[in-house]
């Protein structure tokens, strides 16, 4: 469904008065969204999978693995929790107000917005979903243009599984996600670049709308002289080159000791050779660019660098050769942009200190990686940089955790979801005192006239 | 010429140097705070009486005393703020640590306002330098006499590398919010809000705006006019009604309007005796400019208790007004002064309509002898906090979030809420290397065994476990 400016306005409008009839207050109500979301999950899995093949050369498994399994086991736990999450949350009182009631009370705060990305367009749109519809949200969905298969999938099975008036879907380009920015929403969920997080939130400030920006970054990938290179690398390579680079959490590219450097780069390559074979083009299981635009970009970041490995790519299928650089150096263009893609940058640094140093001096990641096996090692790194998650000794994976927050710090973002985390974003959490209307003598104290003399304390 | 630019590198120094960092060096500019209160109380007392012409009284309940709870409050869970928070793990983490750390975001600005000036400073500097921040503080320039002893007298208490004051009017604010800050915490209007988000989007500053709107109060039918109107009074004449939370508006019946009427002229009689411009209990309005406002604002409806103003004196009198319509400036701007409308409802419904119609407020009240009639209230609006059966005493309670919603503000603080407002929350997991093998299950070259091996495993264990 393409949205020309009156009918983006419509569908907004009909959002909120579906919001306003009350209708997404009770929890039965919810879960039975919850429960249609699992139902289309399931039932339209092939359709699912076919639109992701078509848009980023996924398979099933990738596309179940990857994706599809995020959003089933947030719709689980969230269908399991929420209901704990939205009772009123009694609280400490003090001593004068014993006599009362003291709790936070939840609520939704009415139409939000999310806005999807096209990398992992089924998840990174639905996931957030799931925890806007719990708190009892209408939710407006615009998927990204760039997956457009994804999109369109998603505007044509969405309104068979779930209240078509609640929670529509937009499709379009820049121009109607400008449309869609001038209208008013309760909060706003985006995931994307931090140039367009910039855009959304000054649109966002004009109506006072809080948001949520899940934006990226270079995320840095320490590999210290003390472990174990074989399984780090294997990790590594796994995090990395999933979907052809194009995760924001992926490891961006890695910091280490000259004296490992060649190790690194043979034993990534064993990995990929395991991982798909002496001609990845040739895997079902590497990915494709989402688009020429961005094919171009990345093999530009190429140039003039050390390939160790790969280097090619096919423009005609958007393929690029698993790729690792070596000696790169800090200025190029490689190391001034999110790679967001399968190219590796290898960075040497001479210390754990110069390591900190380097990452310290830039915008702050949306995660870190750190490899060591030295615990002291990892401390360190942890407590002297900051990003928005950390895994030691793994990458990807602390966005697995339900019970962990989700989101960056600094440029890479604002906000956080995912569980517990989702449903506290899209949700007012009130604050409320509630008196007996007697013992005024007990208040008399605190009305003027106040005494001459003040009480000591 | 950028008069900031220096100040602002010199905080960032001394943060990227990890000073602000150890729970001794916080706690000793938390101990600094306390010291800053307790050795010139009496100072503040005068500079809030000649700002605000407070009592002793106020200043000591809304400025003094809530400040140095909110001190003593860190002072004690400080270090149980600052830990490590351990979080559930899911079967694939068992033997891995998760945990949240609290991490400081950096430069902070704080952005006070004339109303609370001691208070509404203080409180946001406790949690942003308990969290481990830089802070730069921009008090307001309305408030003079405290803006003074904010500028010239606190930084003595306080470590002077990682903290400090900046002055000026709206254009040096400005001037102020081009430079990018980690974190922006603004007390202020909705209008200035705007403003202040926007300048955060440049940066991707992340804010916690605590705004304004006409905070409801309803009376029910059902109830004790006198105990009400005392509640009602006390908070809206409070600091001659220059309180973000204070009660904006009454909606109730004509009848119940008709035995709420005496009782508020002998609530404020007993509270402000016959001539309430010669009690020391009632404040003035902060300048001229308020001032014009809010004597323009008598005009509207009728006048039926008050109504008096003095403009040598910035004095408005404790002040009710009936037969008010809703398009009236009284009933369209927030009031922030001693005057109260009333506005008639015919029920329950009509009155949760007419605030359902608006602006989300800040804060909602609700006076009834009918819990039920309170919880309906509650359940059918939304308000950044909510109080049945008094004023605004929601915000004495540390341990409940104090914010707005809407057009009200975004963020919240107060107590633990304060540190986690200026602290990045960073997840963090641990792993080890080993179990490789386990883990092998994820990597390519996926076969359809693999998956139907993993989906197994994920379906009899049917909880949250992603296998990687």
């Amino acid at each position: 469904m393409v949205g020309t400016m009156s009918a983006v306005s419509e569908v907004v409008q009909r959002a909120r008065a579906a919001f306003v009839s009350g209708r997404t207050r009770p929890l039965q109500f919810r879960v039975q969204q919850l429960e249609g979301l699992r139902r289309l999950v399931r039932e339209r899995e092939k359709d699912l999978v076919g639109a992701l093949a078509a848009d980023l050369h996924k398979n099933e498994w990738t596309a179940y693995y990857e994706e599809i399994v995020y959003v089933l086991e947030e719709i689980e736990y969230m269908i399991k929790n929420f209901p704990e999450w939205a009772a009123d949350e009694p609280v400490e009182k003090t001593p004068q107000t014993q006599q009362d009631e003291s709790y936070i009370h939840a609520e939704p705060l009415g139409v939000v917005l999310i806005i999807g990305t096209w990398n992992y367009p089924f998840s990174l749109t639905i996931q957030p979903m799931v925890g806007a519809i719990a708190a009892g949200n209408a939710v407006v969905l615009k998927p990204s243009e760039l997956s457009e298969n994804m999109a369109s999938l998603l505007a044509s099975i969405l309104p068979q599984y779930l209240d078509k008036d609640l929670y529509p879907v937009i499709n379009g380009g820049i121009p109607e996600t400008t449309e869609v920015l001038k209208e008013r929403f309760d909060h706003i969920f985006y995931t994307g670049s931090t140039g367009v997080g910039k855009v959304v939130m000054t649109a966002a400030a004009k109506y006072l709308t809080p948001v949520t920006l899940e934006l990226g970054g270079k995320n840095p990938c320490y590999v210290d002289k003390d472990c174990d290179l074989d399984i780090a690398c294997r990790r590594i390579a796994w995090g990395k080159f999933m979907n052809s680079g194009q995760t924001c959490v992926g490891p961006d590219y890695i910091l280490c000791d000259p004296s490992i450097q060649n190790q690194i780069v043979e034993k990534l390559k064993k990995s990929l050779k395991e991982f798909y074979g002496e001609d990845a083009k040739k895997s079902r299981d590497y990915g494709r660019i989402i688009n020429s635009w961005h094919f171009q970009r990345v093999m530009g970041l190429m140039e003039g660098q050390k390939v160790a490995y790969g280097g090619t790519g096919d423009v005609a299928t958007r393929y690029i050769a698993p790729t690792i650089l070596t000696d790169v150096d800090p200025q190029s263009p490689v190391m001034q942009e999110e790679v967001f893609g399968p190219v590796m940058p290898i960075v040497c640094v001479r210390s754990l200190e110069e390591a900190i140093q380097f990452i310290n001096q830039r915008a702050k990641p949306l995660a870190l990686y750190v490899f060591s096996l030295n615990d002291k090692v990892i401390k360190k790194m942890i407590a002297e940089t900051s990003s928005g998650g950390v895994t030691a000794n793994d990458v990807v994976v602390h966005i697995t955790v339900h019970s962990l927050p989700y989101g960056g710090v600094g440029d890479s973002g604002m906000g956080s979801y995912h569980g517990r985390t989702s449903f506290e974003t899209f949700s007012h959490r009130r604050s409320c005192l509630v008196r007996p209307l007697l013992n005024e003598e007990a208040l008399r104290a605190r009305y003027p006239p106040s005494p001459a003399k003040m009480p000591r304390h | 010429m950028d008069p900031f630019a220096d100040t602002l590198q010199r905080l960032r120094e001394a943060f990227s140097s990890g000073r602000t960092r150890p729970a001794e060096f916080r706690a000793a500019q938390l101990e600094g705070l306390s010291r800053f209160l307790q050795e010139n109380k009496q100072l503040l007392q005068e500079a809030l009486a000649q700002d605000l012409h407070k009592s002793v009284f106020e200043s000591e309940v809304s400025e003094i005393s809530i400040s140095q709870n909110e001190i003593n409050l860190a002072l004690r869970d400080l270090r149980a703020w600052m830990k490590d928070e351990k979080v559930p793990k899911n079967l694939a983490t068992q033997l891995d640590s998760a945990f949240i750390r609290k991490e400081p975001f950096g430069l902070v600005l704080i952005i006070a306002p004339w109303n609370y000036p001691l208070n509404l400073t203080l409180t946001p500097l406790v949690g942003a330098l308990a969290a481990g921040n830089c802070v730069v503080l921009k008090p307001s320039e309305i408030s003079k006499n405290t803006e003074k002893i904010l500028a010239e007298v606190l930084p003595r208490y306080l470590d002077q590398s990682c903290f400090a004051v900046v002055l000026g009017g709206p254009q040096e604010t400005g001037q102020l919010l081009e430079h990018k800050f980690d974190y922006i915490f603004f007390t202020g209007s909705p209008r200035v809000g705007k403003i202040v988000m926007a300048a955060a989007a440049k940066h991707l500053t992340p804010v916690t705006l605590e705004l304004g709107g006409k905070n409801p109060c309803y009376v029910d039918d059902n109830c004790d006019p006198q105990t009400v109107a005392n509640r009602v009074a006390f908070f809206r004449y409070f600091n001659t009604g220059q309180t973000c939370v204070a009660p904006d508006y009454v909606l109730c019946s004509p009848e119940m309007q008709a035995r709420l009427l005496p009782a508020l002229q002998s609530a404020i009689t007993r509270f402000y005796g016959e001539d309430p411009q010669s009690s020391p209990d009632l404040g003035r309005i902060i300048n001229e400019k308020n001032f014009q406002r809010l004597r323009g604002l008598l005009s509207c409806g009728r006048v039926a208790i008050g109504g008096q103003s003095d403009e040598s004196d910035r004095y408005i009198a404790p002040t009710v007004l009936v037969d008010v319509q809703e398009t009236e400036p009284v009933m369209q701007e927030e009031i922030f002064g001693p005057i109260l409308p009333i506005v008639n409802v015919r029920s329950l419904d009509e009155a949760i309509a007419f605030i359902t119609r608006r602006e989300k407020p800040l804060a909602l009240y609700a006076f009834s002898n009918s819990s039920q009639v309170v919880k309906q209230i509650l359940a059918q609006t939304s308000s950044g906090g909510f109080c049945g059966n008094d004023g605004f005493m929601h915000l004495t309670v540390a341990s409940l979030p104090f914010g707005g919603v809407g057009a009200s503000g975004m963020g919240s603080y107060h107590g633990k809420f304060s540190f986690d407002t200026f602290s990045h929350h960073r997840a963090c997991l641990l792993r080890r290397p080993g179990l490789e093998k386990i883990y092998a299950l994820r990597y390519p070259p996926h076969t359809p065994r693999n998956l139907r091996v993993l989906l197994m495993a994920m379906e009899t264990r049917c909880c949250s476990c992603t296998l990687l």
